[in-house]
C-alpha cells in the first residue's frame, strides 16, 4: 500500500516527476526499501480515462502550461506557445509516447570523436560507453517487456507498415521490420497484448504499452516505501550553506506552498522543466541557478531532427487502424558522412488522426492545394524522421518573461536548426519520397516537425566539471544529493527514440544512488 | 430545425453529401441557400439547418459560412458542418465586444473590396480566394483559420466523409476489424 510520508521527512528521496525517468527511479529505489516521494505536477488518470479522440485527449493529458518559443526553427512561428507536445500527468509522456524502444549504437556516446568537428556544433563524448550500459539496456527491455527482445515476439504490421514494408524492399533497404516495441505483443506482466486500436499518442485503454502510470508507479507503491503527489508543482529546490540540497518548496493541489525536506533530489521533470526549475532555483549563493557552475543548465537542447512524409494512394490505406508506431526502417541510422551530413536518423510509420492531420499536416495552410490533401485522408499512409540533431550551446531554454498560474517564470525554447539537421531532413524528406513513389504514392508531402516530443540535453552529462551539469551517474557535479533523472542528461541525442535509454540510466542511477546512501557518501 | 442534430435525426432525409445534391445546391447563389429570417437568423431549407445568430450580424454570420468554406473547401461537406464551425466565434462575440469588432471590420473589408454585392456576391470561387489572399496577412485572418482548423475539423459526424473511423476502443481496436487488410500492394 502506498506510503504517506511527512512533510519534514529529512530522509526521503524526492523526485519531481514521474515519467520515464522519475518514475522508473522512483520504483527501482522503493524496491530496495528506499523511502521515495514522486511529486507530480499533473493529475493521475487511470488508463480507463484515457480518450479515444486527439482533442479531448490533448485536453486531459498535455503540459498546457505556458511556454514561449523563440529562434528560427519553425514551430517558434506556428505554435508559439506550444514548442513541445509532452505530457502533465502521472505517468509523464510515457502516457502517450509510441513505445519505440531502440538501444544507442555505440558510436553515438562518442560523437565529438567520431564526427569531428562540426562548426556551430557543441558535440562532446558521454563519459561512458555502450559497453557500460548494454547490461542496464537488458534490464530495461526486460522491465518494459520490448517486442523482439528477450524472445518476445514482433507486433503483426498493420496497412501502414505493410507499404513502408513494400517501399523499402523496393529502395533496397534491409532494415525493416515491425520494430522494438515496448507494447505487448503477447499478454504480460498483468497487461493486456496490443488490440491495434490506434491511439497510441492518447494513452493505450488496454495498458498494452508501457507506462510508469500502470507498472513502476504502482510497483512501487506496494513496497509501502513510495508515495506519489499528484498535482504537486515543485517552484524551487533549497540548499543550505555546505552545499547540499535540503529538500524542494511546491505548490499543492489547492494551491497552497508546501515545504518536502529531503536527503536526496532528484529533478526528472523533463529538458524543458528541469533546467527551468535548476534556473528557478537561483540563490545569493549560486545565483546562476543550482549546479550551474559550468553555464551549461539549460544549454544544448536537443529535439531530433524530425518530419513526416505522407504518400498518398490510389487505394485506401486507413493508416490509423493498428499501432500508431508500427514498423521501422534502420538502413539510414548510421554515420555515413558521404550522405553530406554527420549522424543518422530512422523511418517510424506514423499516423494522425484526421482533426490533427488538418492541424499539423501543413500548418497555416489553407485552400484546395492543402484541403484535396484531406479529401484522400483514408488513403494517406505515413512516416517520421526521427535523426540525430546537433546539441548547439545556443539553443537553449531560459527563463521567459512570461510567468504562470504560481508567478514562476516560465520556459522559453530557442532553437536555430544546425545546418547538418537541415541536410538530414532533407535526406530524410527526399528518401520517404523515393520510397512512397516507389510503390505507387500519387503524391507525397513533406510535413514540417511537430511540436517537440524527443526533449533531450539541457542538463547533460560530461566527465569534466567545467563541460556539463551531471556526471556518468546523472550526479549534479556541483551538488552531491541533487540528481538529474530525465533524458535533461543526455549528452547528444542519437537517432533513437530516447525513452529506453532514459529508463536504461534510471535503473542504473537507481544502484548508485543507494550504494552512496548505503555508504553514507549523501 | 437546429445544426446539432443531422437532419435524418429530426425525421427529414438526409441530405447534402451525394454528388446530385450538390449540384443542386452550388447552382443556387450561396446568399438564396442560407436565407435570413425576419428574427435574424439563418435558415437553410435544403440542407434543413437553422442558425440562430446573437453576437453578429446575421449577414455576417453568414458570409463566414461561406469564408470557412473557401478557406478549407471540401466540396463533399455540407455547409451544415462550415455552419456549426462558425458558431463559437458569434457565441464569444456575443460576450466580448473587441472579437465583435474585429470580426465585423475583417467582413466590412472584404465586402468593400468585393464590390457591389460583396464578399457573397462573388458567384466564382477564384475570386473569392484571391480577396482572402490578399486579407491572409491580417491577424483577423489569422485567427478565424487557426480557429478554424480546430472547429471544422473536429467534429466527428463529418469524419466518415473522409474515411475517419475515429474512437475504436468500444469496438475492441482493429485486431479483428481490418488493421492490415491491404490487398492492393
Amino acid at each position: 500500500m502506498a506510503a504517506r510520508f511527512s512533510l519534514d521527512d529529512e530522509s526521503v528521496v524526492v523526485i519531481v516527476g514521474s515519467g520515464a525517468g522519475g518514475g522508473t527511479l522512483g520504483n527501482e529505489l522503493a524496491q530496495k526499501g528506499i523511502k521515495v516521494v514522486i511529486l507530480e505536477a499533473g493529475a493521475r488518470h487511470e488508463y480507463d480515462d484515457f480518450i479515444n479522440n486527439e482533442w479531448a485527449s490533448f485536453s486531459q493529458l498535455s503540459w498546457g502550461d505556458a511556454r514561449t518559443a523563440s529562434g528560427s526553427w519553425r514551430v517558434a512561428k506556428d505554435f508559439p506557445h506550444l514548442p513541445a507536445w509532452i505530457v502533465k500527468a502521472v505517468g509523464g509522456s510515457t502516457t502517450h509516447w509510441a513505445g519505440a524502444s531502440l538501444r544507442f549504437q555505440e558510436h553515438e556516446f562518442k560523437t565529438a570523436t567520431t564526427y569531428g568537428n562540426l562548426a556551430g556544433a557543441n558535440l562532446l563524448d558521454w563519459p561512458l560507453t555502450l559497453a557500460e550500459l548494454e547490461p542496464y539496456y537488458a534490464r530495461a527491455e526486460e522491465k518494459m517487456g520490448v517486442t523482439r527482445t528477450g524472445g518476445r515476439p514482433g507486433l503483426p504490421g498493420n496497412n501502414n507498415f505493410k507499404i513502408m514494408k513494400a517501399g523499402a524492399t523496393k529502395l533496397g533497404y534491409k532494415e525493416c521490420n515491425t520494430g522494438h516495441m515496448a507494447i505487448n505483443s503477447r499478454p504480460r506482466d498483468n497487461r493486456n497484448s496490443c488490440q491495434q486500436t490506434g491511439f497510441c499518442f492518447q494513452g493505450c485503454k488496454w495498458g498494452a504499452k508501457w507506462s510508469t502510470l500502470y507498472t513502476e508507479i504502482p510497483k512501487g507503491e506496494a513496497t509501502g516505501k513510495l508515495e506519489v503527489r499528484p498535482e504537486s508543482h515543485v517552484a524551487h529546490i533549497e540548499h543550505d550553506a555546505s552545499d547540499r540540497v535540503t529538500g524542494v518548496v511546491y505548490f499543492d493541489k489547492d494551491g497552497k506552498i508546501q515545504r518536502q525536506k529531503a536527503r536526496i533530489v532528484a529533478v526528472a521533470g523533463n529538458s524543458i522543466e528541469s533546467p527551468r526549475l535548476l534556473l528557478n532555483s537561483a540563490s545569493s549563493k549560486f545565483p546562476d541557478g543550482l549546479a550551474n557552475s559550468s553555464g551549461q543548465v539549460g544549454r544544448n537542447y536537443m529535439r531530433h531532427v524530425t518530419g513526416s512524409v505522407y504518400g498518398l494512394f490510389e487505394k485506401p490505406v486507413h493508416m490509423y487502424r493498428g499501432t500508431t508506431m508500427a514498423g521501422i526502417i534502420r538502413d539510414e541510422a548510421r554515420h555515413d558522412p558521404s550522405r553530406g551530413f554527420a549522424g543518422g536518423y530512422e523511418f517510424e510509420t506514423i499516423s494522425l488522426g484526421l482533426p490533427f492531420m488538418a492541424a499539423f499536416l501543413d500548418p497555416g495552410a489553407w485552400g484546395r492545394e492543402f484541403t484535396t490533401a484531406l479529401d484522400s485522408y483514408s488513403n494517406l499512409a505515413g512516416m517520421w524522421i526521427v535523426g540525430e540533431d546537433m546539441p548547439q550551446e545556443t539553443n537553449r531554454i531560459t527563463l521567459s518573461e512570461t510567468k504562470d498560474r504560481f508567478g514562476l517564470a516560465v520556459a522559453d525554447v530557442h532553437v536555430d536548426d544546425h545546418a547538418n539537421d537541415i541536410a538530414m531532413r532533407a535526406h530524410g524528406y527526399g528518401q520517404g519520397r523515393k520510397l512512397y513513389e516507389a510503390v505507387g504514392a500519387t503524391r507525397v508531402f513533406p510535413t514540417p516537425p511537430y511540436p517537440s516530443t524527443h526533449n533531450l540535453g539541457t542538463n547533460r552529462m560530461s566527465e569534466k566539471p567545467r563541460d556539463g551539469v551531471v556526471n556518468k551517474w546523472g550526479q549534479t557535479h556541483d551538488i552531491k544529493n541533487l540528481f538529474v533523472s530525465d533524458g535533461s542528461q543526455f549528452t547528444t541525442g542519437g537517432a533513437e527514440n530516447p525513452t529506453l535509454t532514459i529508463v536504461t540510466l534510471a535503473i542504473r542511477q537507481a544502484e548508485f544512488i543507494a550504494a552512496q546512501m548505503q555508504q553514507n557518501a549523501i | 430545425m437546429s445544426l446539432d442534430k443531422a437532419p435524418h435525426e429530426q425525421g427529414q432525409p438526409k441530405v447534402g453529401v451525394s454528388r446530385r445534391n450538390f449540384l443542386k445546391r452550388s447552382s443556387l447563389a450561396f446568399s438564396a441557400a442560407i436565407a435570413i429570417t425576419p428574427a435574424g437568423a439563418l435558415l437553410n431549407t435544403s440542407e434543413a439547418w437553422g442558425l440562430e445568430v446573437k453576437g453578429l450580424k446575421p449577414e455576417t454570420a453568414r458570409t463566414l459560412i461561406l469564408i470557412a468554406r473557401d478557406i478549407y473547401p471540401h466540396d463533399r461537406v455540407p455547409d451544415r458542418f462550415y455552419a456549426i464551425a462558425v458558431r463559437p466565434w458569434d457565441t464569444k462575440a456575443a460576450s466580448d465586444p473587441a472579437t465583435a469588432a474585429e470580426i465585423e471590420g475583417f467582413i466590412a473589408g472584404l465586402d468593400k473590396a468585393a464590390g457591389n454585392g460583396g464578399y457573397v456576391g462573388l458567384g466564382w470561387e477564384a475570386d473569392r480566394v484571391a480577396l482572402l489572399r490578399e486579407a491572409s496577412s491580417s491577424n483577423a485572418f489569422a485567427m478565424l483559420r487557426a480557429d478554424l482548423v480546430t472547429s471544422l475539423y473536429n467534429q466527428p459526424a463529418l469524419w466518415s466523409i473522409f474515411g475517419y473511423e475515429g474512437e475504436s476502443f468500444s469496438k475492441g481496436g482493429y485486431i479483428n476489424r481490418g488493421f492490415n487488410d491491404i490487398t492492393w500492394l
